[in-house]
């Protein structure tokens, strides 16, 4: 019987990731087949985009904020202060601008997402949409991957310079330390392979954000308990594979950078 | 009557049947989660013909309405549409293919983020017409239902009635040759049910399309069968005794089989006992 579960269980995971892969191609390859859908897109980058401003900066702020608070204090027993910009620098965009931005974003998107296209599931829009000829994958799926990932790319920036700045603000105004050395040490030891890492990591996180909302949207079953189901789903998985993500690919380019 | 089943299906291409039919189930068979929901399931629908299906609910008929469109692909067995076997078709030709067949479904499915202009016009600004020829589609396919009034209000602003009467409306906007109701009457109160067949019924009679009605209501099928729309009194109106409309005939489903598949006295005068019990 314990058996039993565990196959039914392997056998349904495995199916799972088969549907996850299979939409995603689909959606992907929908990039390149007319129509494009060019309105459907801009809508999407509106709200996913611009709909993402307030909480992206005002947490990269405070993160940033944070960062110089703690850091600033560990490296005073060294007397390596003056270090706190490039140590703020560094954590903002390797690592803490795209993870924390990605997981806000998905947060607010990859919920509504599910939520959205898991409503038009249950109340068969989806196959509304099939039946009057239009593919959901290419109408539904497709803008939400190309937006999320053009714009987790631009807000993920703009997370970075916003933390910096906060940064700076707490080094100058809270720390008293010196505003033009807090900057310069900020971009002094920043090479090119930080940034690539930093931006190369948003193109993979708003691709696990967009296809895995759209996913647990276009798999619901069963009303509006399945609609919140799925909402769940959504959040908690494309959080986790933004984590295992940003590992693999911090390991990938260090192992390329050495650094 | 015909006996239904594996042995009642015509051949696709059959030599007896001059006009291709519309719609060919051939040995059709569908289960979900390794349960057959339909076994062996063989019949036509011809041009012009109005083919009722009843059974009782959770019998399958939603599940066959969606393999006639392609939102269902069978386990085992040919549907063909048009002439075409739609279960062997890749996704992407029978998007083409289902811009000839208007679907009405069970509780509307419009789309409640767009008025009922766009969601009557929605196939229309996919194929990119002109808006004012969008427009004056839309407002004609409306006036057919008499909501030409509603156009750019939202679905939650109208009525369940309302709502069945715009999906109506959406299916027919762009002439489709063929149309499947999903139980169109189905959870609205008996006036308002009367508006919806007499809108049905209008279509077959007006614009003669073939038509696959699903339906768990006996009197609306009857209604169908009994009843002719009038153009000049733009009403329905009740066939002289003993007549029945010569293109409307029934499907009945019953355990995942096909019951029976005959005219309306066929199914009137069934000594089968599960017919018997249900029409009684």
């Amino acid at each position: 019987m314990a058996l039993e579960t565990i196959d039914a269980a392997a056998k349904r995971g495995v199916l799972a990731v088969q549907e996850y892969v299979v939409l995603s191609a689909r959606a992907v390859s929908d990039i390149f087949r007319r129509p494009l859908y060019r309105d459907d897109i801009y809508m999407q980058a509106d709200i996913i985009g611009v709909g993402s401003l307030p909480i992206v900066i005002l947490t990269g702020f405070f993160l940033g904020g944070v960062l110089a608070l703690q850091s600033a204090s560990t490296l005073q027993q060294f007397g390596a202060a003056a270090f706190t910009g490039q140590l703020v620098s560094f954590s903002m965009i390797k690592e803490i601008g795209p993870v924390v931005t990605a997981l806000m974003v998905s947060g607010r998107n990859a919920s509504g997402m599910a939520s959205e296209l898991g409503s038009m599931m249950v109340t068969e829009q989806i196959d509304a949409m099939r039946a009057l000829g239009t593919d959901p994958l290419k109408k539904l799926v497709m803008p939400r991957i190309v937006a999320t990932v053009v714009m987790l790319f631009f807000l993920v920036i703009l997370s970075d310079a916003v933390g910096i700045t906060g940064g700076g603000f707490v080094s100058v105004f809270l720390l008293g330390q010196d505003g033009s050395q807090y900057f310069h040490t900020c971009y002094q030891s920043l090479e090119y392979p930080d940034i690539l890492q930093g931006l190369v990591k948003p193109i993979f996180f708003g691709f696990i954000i967009a296809t895995i909302g759209c996913f647990y949207g276009m798999k619901t079953r069963g009303g509006t308990q399945g609609v919140g189901r799925s909402t769940t789903q959504a959040v908690v998985w494309s959080s986790i594979l933004i984590i295992v993500c940003d590992f693999m690919i911090s390991r990938f380019m260090i192992g390329i950078f050495g650094r | 009557m015909n006996p239904a089943g594996a042995n009642g299906a015509t051949p696709p291409h059959s030599p007896t049947s001059s006009v291709e039919p519309v719609v060919v189930f051939d040995d059709v068979s569908i289960g979900f989660d390794q349960k057959p929901v339909l076994e062996n399931i063989s019949f036509q629908v011809h041009a012009g013909e109005m083919r009722i299906l009843l059974g009782p609910a959770g019998v399958g008929k939603s599940v066959l309405l969606k393999m006639t469109n392609g939102l269902l692909r069978p386990d085992s067995g040919r549907i063909f549409v048009f002439g075409e076997e739609i279960s062997a078709m890749h996704e992407q030709d029978l998007f083409e293919l289902r811009g000839s067949i208007g679907t009405v479904f069970q509780e509307g499915a419009l789309f409640d983020s767009l008025t009922v202009r766009d969601n009557v016009g929605y196939r229309l600004i996919e194929e990119h017409l002109p808006d004012d020829q969008i427009t004056a589609r839309v407002t004609e396919a409306l006036r057919f239902v008499e909501l030409e009034q509603t156009l750019y209000k939202f679905p939650s602003e109208l009525s369940g009635g309302m709502r069945r009467r715009v999906a109506i409306a959406r299916a027919i906007v762009t002439n489709p040759k063929l149309i499947l109701y999903d139980s169109p009457t189905g959870g609205l109160d008996p006036i308002t049910s009367t508006t919806i067949i007499e809108l049905v019924m209008k279509q077959r009679d007006v614009s003669h399309t073939s038509s696959l009605v699903v339906t768990h209501r006996l009197q609306d099928a009857f209604i169908l069968a009994t009843h002719r729309f009038n153009r000049t009194t733009n009403q329905m109106e009740t066939l002289p005794p003993h007549q029945t409309d010569p293109n409307t005939s029934f499907l009945m489903l019953n355990r995942g089989r096909l019951a029976f598949d005959g005219t309306t006295a066929e199914l009137i005068h069934s000594e089968d006992p599960f017919i018997r019990e249900y029409i009684s």
